[in-house]
């Protein structure tokens, strides 16, 4: 069978993900060595997918960390984590 | 990932013997996690800083709890879900309970753009800061159930599994939300790559 180009769109996602089978991502592969506007949008994804893994991307509010490590220590300080249920601590 | 299995349990173990400030080790390679889950439900900073605490006092006092039949990370995303929730649902009113409840439609249009112009976007174009803008501003953007699948697998690198189990939806979902959250956002920065990238080398790699 030879995939058009909204098939290939279709699957996309999970060819990223490497979860299509072998002969379905060996048709999309087959189909990408001929067709620039799947290879393009296959790669535009995955050049989105870098930028959401950049830590520069989602950053966290400026002293995030240090604000939620204190909010703890005084947590700690009041009080102990639940014992287990059924077993003495 | 077996060592880190391993050391978690064993931290745990340790934290509610009693050796408790160990809690702060136990908790720091997930506090980005934590909030980026709870920013992606209630979309305000603030809000998803206090939020986070509170997830995390939380998985505090209820360590005890935590069985070790799922990972510690998808134990903790599903306790900083619960508290984004209920804390949206406490900001839209308690009338409205239907946050869990939005189902995805079945129509509408997930097919990504085209860009014939592709091999012009130079790699430096990934290293603008206005890209990662928005990119940050597509991601907000998207409709809900998209944005919180696609911040669980994307961003936090939880697995197909692990999201579901987190978001308590089935696989299928995640899949089907997951792939039109990528094509939402992929044709939002289409259009963005085009006009703000000077033409130069080709860039992106074709691993095929």
């Amino acid at each position: 069978m030879k995939l058009d180009c909204k098939h290939v769109w279709e699957h996309i996602s999970e060819y990223i993900d490497n979860t299509v089978d072998a002969k379905l991502r060996r048709e999309i592969e087959l189909h990408l060595e001929h067709c620039e506007i799947c290879s393009a949008i296959l790669d535009s994804t995955r050049n989105i997918l870098i930028l959401t893994g950049d830590g520069r991307t989602f950053e966290l509010p400026v002293g995030y960390s240090k604000r939620l490590h204190e909010r703890l220590k005084e947590e700690m300080e009041r009080s102990e984590p639940e014992p287990p249920v059924g077993k003495p601590k | 990932m077996q060592t880190t299995g391993t050391n978690e349990a064993g931290l745990i173990a340790r934290i509610l013997a009693g050796e408790k400030e160990l809690f702060h080790d136990l908790i720091r390679p997930y506090e980005r996690m934590v909030y980026l889950t709870l920013f992606s439900i209630i979309k305000n900073e603030t809000d998803a800083e206090d939020g986070a605490q509170e997830a995390i006092i939380n998985a505090y006092r209820h360590l005890a709890s935590f069985r070790g039949d799922a990972k510690f990370s998808t134990w903790l995303t599903t306790i900083a879900i619960n508290e984004g929730r209920k804390r949206l649902r406490k900001a839209k009113g308690a009338a409205e309970d239907s946050i869990e409840e939005e189902k995805e439609a079945h129509e509408g249009d997930y097919t990504p753009a085209p860009l014939t112009d592709w091999r012009e976007i130079p790699l430096e174009a990934l290293e603008r800061k206005e890209l990662r803008e928005a990119l940050r501003i597509a991601v907000m953007e998207l409709p809900d159930i998209y944005r919180q699948v696609f911040t669980l697998r994307d961003l936090e690198e939880l697995n197909i599994e692990e999201t579901a189990q987190a978001l308590g939806i089935n696989p299928g979902a995640v899949k089907v939300r997951l792939h039109r959250a990528r094509m939402m956002l992929q044709k939002r920065l289409v259009p963005f790559l085009k006009t703000t990238a000077p033409a130069r080398q080709g860039f992106f790699g074709r691993a095929l």
